[in-house]
């Protein structure tokens, strides 16, 4: 699997020294599905607006295909983007919105009609070939831009924000049919979201960028279960975080001490020395209510004082006071009725279990890059 | 009840105001006019009566009929005219310039000079084109010309170009605001979609900004095929335009009868016009949502 997009060591600086994108680079695998994601600002969309050619980098060099694009006008690569907004010419009907690229560019009229009528179909919209597109659905105008990228059969879909102007559930759905659409048509999708769920949900690779730069790349899996850094903690689902001293650590283990006691961590063994001043960061989710049952005895018990729990829906969130800064979250997956009445009342005391293989620790001072 | 009959009659009291000085200061005197338009002339002035002559004086004398034709002639030559310089200029304020300080500058530099009086744009145009104008000096300063002449006022070429100075600033704001609109996503998504930058003008940014010009060809349309103050400063003998016509009908001719009808038949033309463009852009009306 070769890859189809390289961008090396771009940066974009707009006027008034606005550091946009900083030394950015990114390789993209053939077929992959990649999400840039970050809050707005972060050059995300600024990175995708290169490789479709609408921004040229300050610094750096994007290839395509193994071919050098950085100067290319956007009209002479094989890349296609859906936009935020869609984009539709409301003077077309929604057939020759679609087939718009390939009517202007010469090709046989009795060529065009059976490629759009395949990209129509792809996104289930052939009934609607007639009609305007200011007689569609936010949900059909956002097929209707899909089906007009993909027509011309780029080498690379990119997709802006596409789904952030949808209701909840209608981007849920979009989702899905977007992650399956690749899988059926092997393409590569470039993804720019805000969103970290739908980050995860659909992307083989999320890239978490953060003032221009790359913060960490990988499986959404990976991150999740292992940030890099605070940050990522943060910005994907929601951590605890402990900041606290070193107090032990050697190959396999470290342990943090916090006023409220200390929590082992399986990660991360052998980076830290005692006496350091770190962040330890476990998921709400992770973390278990001392029960009855046994536990492994490299496992942390942290006590801790309820001071209200939340209900979810699929979950309760307990806010838990442990004696440091913040209330510690504990989430806890209701399976039947019986546990509801378990649940520990707010003011009484309890023993947290937490697993020092979810627990990541992180230094104090988020790594600046030189 | 006593409630919704108060606030219709409070509504009512706020719209009869402007209603009723649009019905004696408007539709009165258009009124008036329409009737006159069927009086006899008689010396000394003229006696009512119900009857086609000064129509007919209209579509039968040639001095009526051609002026009229050369109203036309001139208005649409005037608003091509504004046409084609303004919207490159409107294109390239709203697309080319980067700095939007520049660009309000010299949108204002466009739009001010309607605060300016007609008489005074008119006047420089005089002088600029005139036997001892500007234009002249300088042709015969760089020896193009051994002695200063006399083509460039007083004909029609010299009221074209005048009408069509002191009328862009109507054609370039409907332009400058169509175009404005435009959403930046589309162009990008024509060029995305493999199309180059003239194309993608011809079937995207023109399109999309046809509202402004049906608009501003309509405003200076209208705007020149009621003027009389330009050919008479800078017309010239065959300047004439169907206004100088009226004007001399309600006074030296005293032929108030047939100025009516001129009268009436230019609003009409106007009022065509209009509705025309009206429903021109109502048909491209185009949903940019």
């Amino acid at each position: 699997m070769g890859n189809i997009i390289q961008i090396e060591n771009v940066t974009k600086t707009y006027r008034g020294g606005i550091v946009a994108v900083d030394d950015l680079s990114l390789d993209v695998g053939e077929g992959e599905f990649v999400t840039l994601l970050g809050p707005s600002g972060c050059g995300k969309t600024t990175t995708l607006r290169m490789v479709a050619g609408f921004e040229t980098p300050t610094n750096g060099r994007i290839y395509l295909a193994g071919e050098d694009v950085t100067e290319l006008p956007p009209y002479r690569r094989q890349v296609n983007t859906v936009f935020q907004d869609y984009a539709l010419f409301p003077h077309m009907t929604i057939r020759d919105n679609v087939g718009y690229g390939l009517r202007v560019s010469g090709v046989p009229k009795t060529d065009i009609a059976p490629k759009v009528f395949e990209a129509l179909t792809t996104v289930g919209l052939l009934d609607k070939a007639d009609a305007w597109p200011s007689n569609l659905s936010g949900g059909q105008k956002q097929r209707v831009a899909l089906a007009r990228a993909l027509v011309r059969k780029p080498k690379v879909l990119l997709l802006d924000e596409p789904l952030s102007a949808l209701d909840a559930k209608l981007r849920e759905a979009m989702q899905v049919e977007l992650k399956h659409l690749h899988r059926r048509l092997g393409l590569t999708f470039v993804f720019v979201t805000h969103d970290q769920t739908e980050a995860l949900i659909m992307s083989d690779r999320v890239v978490v960028m953060d003032r221009g730069r790359i913060v960490q790349a990988g499986t959404p899996t990976d991150l999740y279960d292992h940030p890099a850094t605070p940050y990522v903690a943060n910005f994907i689902g929601t951590s605890n975080m402990i900041a606290g001293e070193v107090s032990f650590a050697n190959g396999e283990l470290t342990a943090v001490r916090f006023d409220g006691g200390e929590v082992r961590c399986a990660s991360g063994g052998g980076r830290f020395s005692v006496g350091e001043k770190v962040i330890a960061s476990v998921r709400p989710e992770k973390v278990h209510l001392h029960g009855k049952g046994e536990f492994p005895p490299d496992h942390t018990v942290i006590s801790g004082t309820v001071m209200d729990s939340l209900f979810h829906g699929n979950t309760f969130r307990l806010e838990v006071d442990i004696r440091q800064g913040e209330p510690f979250l504990v989430d806890i997956q209701l399976k039947t009725g019986v546990e509801l009445a378990q649940l520990p009342a707010a003011g009484s005391a309890i023993d947290l279990v937490i697993d020092p293989w979810t627990v990541s620790v992180f230094p104090v001072e988020p790594e600046e890059m030189p | 009840m006593r409630a919704v009959v108060r606030r219709r009659l409070s509504s009512g009291a706020i719209v009869s105001v402007p209603l009723l000085w649009t019905l004696a200061f408007l539709f009165v005197p258009y009124l008036i006019m329409f009737t006159y338009s069927f009086y006899q002339k008689t010396f000394p002035m003229f006696v009512p009566a119900f009857q086609f002559g000064n129509y007919l004086t209209i579509i039968s004398d040639p001095q009526y009929y051609q002026v009229l034709f050369r109203t036309f002639k001139i208005a649409s030559i005037v608003s091509t005219a504004a046409l084609l310089v303004a919207y490159p200029l409107t294109y390239f304020l709203v697309f080319q310039l980067k700095s939007s300080r520049l660009r309000t500058l010299l949108y204002m530099a466009v739009i001010v000079p309607l605060w300016v009086s007609y008489l005074l744009r008119a006047y420089t145009w005089k002088t600029i084109l005139g036997n001892e104008g500007i234009l002249n000096s300088f042709l015969v300063w760089m020896n193009i010309l051994s002695e200063p002449t006399d083509i460039f006022l007083y004909n029609q070429f010299s009221m074209v170009v005048t009408l069509t100075c002191i009328f862009i600033p109507f054609m370039v704001m409907p332009i400058y605001t169509a175009l404005e609109k435009v959403p930046r996503s589309m162009i990008e998504a024509s060029k995305d979609l493999g199309v180059g930058p003239f194309r993608t003008f011809l079937r995207v940014t023109l399109p999309l900004s046809m509202p402004g010009v049906i608009a501003g060809l309509t405003f200076t349309f209208c705007l020149t095929f009621g003027d009389f103050v330009a050919p008479f400063l800078v017309g010239g003998p065959n300047g004439f335009m169907i206004a100088n016509i009226v004007q001399t009908q309600f006074g030296a001719a005293l032929n108030w009868p047939l100025g009516a009808a001129l009268s009436i038949v230019m609003l009409m033309i106007v009022l065509t016009i209009i509705s025309l463009s009206d429903r021109l852009e109502r048909a491209g009306r185009i949903d940019l949502g």
